[in-house]
């Protein structure tokens, strides 16, 4: 396997692979085995901090890496993407990256898919030893810790796929390892993501305050009012500059000030501040854990990190709980306290909002009759009474209900319980 | 200060595009610090013996990374090295046909064409004699970054050159799963955009209104008589005050002080909602109960500010003292005037009408805009008193601070520490050694580390000392009697053998980097250099050590 050759160039990687440290596991054998182990675990990594999680994977000894990414090369990636170009703007980042990594790291074999995560069935997911993810949505967090969990079957040990998630924003970030029903999950955790609460729409239609109030107005009503023929592209600036405009004009009606072309892409991209050093911390602290499950030469991270840069250098590390009553990972319906006087509308309204449910297009029932559902129009038709009714009218203090969501390939259950 | 953002009718032009995400953090102001930044970058100081090439410098390289694709101004690579075989194996910056060449070229080179805006240079010479030929050398950098270990004759002199000079100094060191880094400022280094939370950062002034507050809340004061719907937009700021009035009439002219009357108030303006609404009850009502206990506080001076009020050059600034200090020393003089710093002038959201909520803001920013003209004027006789400074404070540099008042910051900048030198360092090492899972015993392990490479790169030791036993023993040894030479105590069993441990990680790779820490500590440390040069946000004080077993950090102030 390792060539004098090689052994040269990996040589300082190699000494922590054939020498146990302090740290390193009692039973862990050091040597040859267990490069070899290394340089043959298929890996996957996926997301924004694809870029640097490439290149540390490369780095790392991996020699057979997966990537996927759906994305394109934006002109605002350039700033922390660094193996991108501008005369790469275009271009599908799967690709570039992968082109990029596998010319400068010789020996390595970088497979990209240019699509989404969803794309790929369990099938799929199971030729690798590790998945180490940079996704910038949490829907896509959420799918693929479902699905890793999903797949583990007792019997098999090889089916358990360590899920190593990292994300950032701006200053900030984090990063976890999730040993998918053996730990906490990302399902477990969500709600110390809270979703920003949106404004009101009441606000936004006739008491604006606030510029981003009036460049709310101009994306989701005026828009819809006068050119409802056209669909909104957030990336197209011609459609930008008409919000903004709109929304000036908004401002200047009620002495609102402070509205600004930057702002108004923003609110309507709900664009999430990003650096290059932040991505570098948060990508290079999921591949080091990668390296280290997949060789055992020292312990890996057990379970989270956070990371704050604003004052001074903060990371917070500890073991985050497995919650019993998870939706994913859990055997127990979780209990959500409800007013029992509000209407399945507004229950449904408010679980896009909730901490931790983020469901945006729940459809719902209980062990007995269906509550609501979106799809078939047919069922979707036949259900849509019972949301202009009471929940005291639909369900029973204490009453479970599965709430699905077309994001998600798994049931949600909830245990409602009246306030 | 440039406006890099468009007027009115034009979209961003393709630098701002480019830039938008980290434009986000640190505005235009702080885009052009960077621009007009040069960093030094002294990435190795020659070989370890005959054996070794010395440090990798990915760590360093790294961080370089970090600060072209932002666009920093530009930069230089000092190193002598030549490029290895092992190099290739860590250092992303580098290709197969870079093998034998100068690494400084080679690494500017593949930098550079991360960002056209920036400019490269490298110097294959190292830094000693760099320093000795050149004395223009050093003084056109901003901040110099030091990848280490580095023999401690020529770290020293990098230091104390770089603070003769006033240049902030990083020097890190990243081996096998452990990284620690120092960062060197002047010393008195101020920052008047901190960024704190915007949570934690309201200053309402409900307890002392100024008169046109106070005018507006008494507007309010046929609460009960407004219709359902007026009564459900009544800002809550104003609710407030309205119930403090009224609490006031009860009370013998007091405001709610403590916990219990602060309870005991909410409980007043809780049952002061109306619930026969479809809704049972008000939201503007729920806002008001929820800010009594976070936002019924008199105000007071946080003592980092009166610490800041207290140093020699705020109480008598000097004609060439920074803008800064002239400033700070008007916001003193209108504190001592006032007993309130000058009004930030921003307003929370808050359910209201909009033309409610604009007039109330317009009380906030009329009164802040005053308070900074007052500030202004103390500026301007304090600019006439000093007399002949270059130029006249920028009235925008003054608006700023006013907004930021309560929350600038000066740090005082320490040197990068080293064991046997100051019992400044003795005594925060004997405090912080023996907290569980403090990380200090991998600092220690570092210094043993850097004694043995002064040792080999001065030839009292060869270049098999790196993995020897008996060199690490001995400096250990060394390094702990150091440290427990007045007090035997402090070193325990458990303690001593945490050390041991850090240094039998350490010594794994000989002091080669592994990419993973490397690249992670290279983020970090550009984070810190992001700050010093944009002056926006805190930036460490002054030693951060990253554990990548458990991966875990800690900072110490050594």
């Amino acid at each position: 396997m390792a060539s004098a050759d090689s052994s040269l160039r990996w040589k300082h990687l190699h000494k922590v692979l054939t020498k146990s440290g302090p740290f390193s596991d009692e039973d862990w054998v050091p040597g040859p085995e267990t490069i070899t182990a290394l340089e043959t675990s298929k890996i996957l990594g996926a997301g924004g901090l694809g870029c640097e999680i490439l290149k540390n994977l490369a780095l790392s000894g991996f020699k057979d890496i997966h990537v996927i990414d759906m994305d394109t090369i934006d002109i605002s990636n350039l700033n922390r993407q660094f193996l991108f170009r501008q005369s790469d703007i275009g271009k599908p980042k799967a690709e570039v990256a992968a082109a990029f990594v596998e010319g400068r790291v010789k020996g390595v074999k970088i497979t990209p898919y240019v699509g989404k995560i969803q794309d790929k069935d369990e099938d799929y997911y199971m030729q690798f030893k590790i998945v180490v993810c940079g996704l910038d949505s949490i829907e896509a967090r959420r799918w693929i810790n479902a699905t890793l969990i999903g797949m583990v079957d007792p019997e098999n040990p090889e089916s358990l796929k360590p899920l190593i998630d990292g994300g950032t924003e701006g200053f900030k970030g984090q990063a976890r390892v999730i040993l998918p029903t053996l730990s906490s999950c990302i399902e477990c955790q969500l709600d110390m993501h809270a979703p920003r609460p949106a404004v009101p729409l009441c606000t936004i239609a006739t008491i604006p305050r606030q510029p981003q109030h009036c460049i709310e107005w101009a994306h989701q009503i005026a828009w819809q009012e006068q050119r409802k023929d056209h669909p909104f592209d957030t990336d197209d600036l011609d459609h930008i500059g008409w919000v903004y405009n709109a929304a000036l004009e908004r401002g200047k009606q009620f002495n609102i000030h402070g509205v600004t072309f930057q702002m108004t892409q923003g609110v309507v991209k709900n664009i999430i501040p990003a650096i290059a050093s932040t991505n570098a911390v948060i990508a290079a602290a999921t591949t080091s854990e990668a390296l280290k499950i997949a060789t055992s030469c020292n312990p890996y991270l057990d379970n989270y990190m956070m990371y704050a840069g604003e004052e001074g250098v903060y990371t917070y590390t500890f073991e985050a709980e497995k919650k019993p009553d998870c939706p994913v990972c859990g055997n127990l319906a979780r209990n959500m306290t409800v007013d029992p006087e509000m209407t399945l509308q507004d229950y449904i309204d408010t679980l896009g909002d909730r901490p931790e449910a983020q469901l945006k297009k729940p459809s719902m029932r209980t062990e007995e009759k269906t509550l609501y559902q979106r799809f078939p129009p047919q069922l979707e038709a036949q259900t849509r009474p019972n949301l202009k009714r009471k929940l005291r009218d639909l369900v029973e203090n204490g009453q479970e209900i599965a709430v699905s969501d077309p994001a998600y390939t798994i049931d949600f259950r909830y245990r409602l319980l009246f306030k | 200060m440039t406006d890099l953002f468009p007027s009115a009718q034009t979209g961003p032009s393709s630098k701002e595009r480019k830039y938008d995400r980290q434009l986000r953090l640190w505005a235009a102001s702080g885009q052009k610090a960077l621009e007009e930044s040069r960093v030094l970058l002294v990435n190795s100081d020659g070989p370890w013996g005959k054996q070794s090439t010395g440090v990798s410098g990915v760590v360093g390289v790294e961080t370089l990374k970090n600060l072209v694709l932002p666009g920093i101004g530009g930069f230089t690579i000092v190193d002598p090295a030549t490029v290895t075989e092992a190099d290739l194996g860590v250092n992303f910056f580098l290709e197969e046909q870079s093998l034998g060449k100068s690494r400084a070229a080679e690494t500017c080179r593949l930098l550079k064409e991360l960002n056209p805006d920036v400019e490269g240079n490298f110097q294959s010479k190292p830094i000693a004699e760099l320093l000795k030929k050149d004395p223009d050398f050093l003084p056109q950098y901003r901040l110099v970054l030091v990848s280490g270990p580095l023999k401690r004759s020529a770290l020293n002199a990098l230091c104390k050159a770089a603070r003769d000079l006033n240049i902030p100094m990083l020097y890190t060191r990243s081996v096998g799963f452990y990284s620690t880094f120092s960062l060197q400022l002047p010393p008195s280094f101020p920052i008047v955009e901190t960024h704190p939370d915007p949570e934690t950062t309201q200053d309402l002034r409900l307890l002392n209104p100024w008169p046109e507050l106070a005018e507006a809340a008494s507007r309010i004061d046929n609460l009960e008589t407004l219709d359902d719907h007026q009564h459900g937009h009544v800002p809550y700021l104003l609710l407030l005050l309205h119930y403090i009035e009224k609490w006031k009439e009860t009370h013998n002219g007091n405001v709610p002080s403590n916990y219990k009357e602060k309870s005991e108030f909410r409980e007043i303006v809780r049952s002061g909602a109306r619930t026969s609404n479809p809704e049972g009850g008000e939201e503007n009502y729920d806002e008001a109960v929820g800010a009594v206990l976070k936002s019924l506080n008199p105000f007071s001076l946080r003592s980092a500010i009166r610490e800041i009020f207290e140093m020699e050059e705020c109480k008598t600034p000097r004609a060439d003292s920074s803008d800064f200090w002239v400033i700070a020393s008007a916001i003193r003089e209108f504190f001592q005037q006032h007993n309130v710093l000058p009004l930030p002038g921003s307003l929370p959201d808050m359910k209201a009408q909009s033309a409610d909520y604009i007039a109330l803001q317009n009380i906030y920013k009329t009164k802040a805009r005053k308070d900074i003209e007052e500030v202004t004027n103390i500026v301007r006789k304090l600019e006439s008193i000093l007399g002949s400074r270059p130029a006249e404070i920028p009235e925008k540099d003054i608006e700023i601070f006013c907004k930021n008042a309560a929350h600038i910051k000066v740090i005082h900048g320490c040197s990068i520490p080293e064991i046997d030198r100051e019992a400044r360092i003795f005594k925060a090492i004997q405090n912080s050694i023996s907290v569980p899972d403090s990380l200090i015993p991998i600092f220690i392990a570092f210094q043993v580390l850097d004694k043995i490479v002064t040792d080999i790169q001065e030839g009292t030791l060869s270049a098999e000392s790196l993995d020897s036993e008996t060199a690490w023993n001995a400096q250990t040894d060394r390094v702990l009697s150091a440290l427990t030479h007045n007090n035997q105590s402090i070193i325990d069993e458990d303690t001593q053998e945490r050390i041991v441990e850090a240094t039998q990680e350490l010594r794994r790779t000989e002091g080669g980097e592994l990419h993973n820490i490397s690249s992670l500590t290279g983020g970090l440390v550009a984070q810190e250099a992001l700050k010093v040069i944009t002056r926006q946000y805190v930036p460490l004080d002054n030693t951060c050590i990253f554990d990548g077993v458990r991966s875990r950090s800690e900072m110490y102030k050594l």
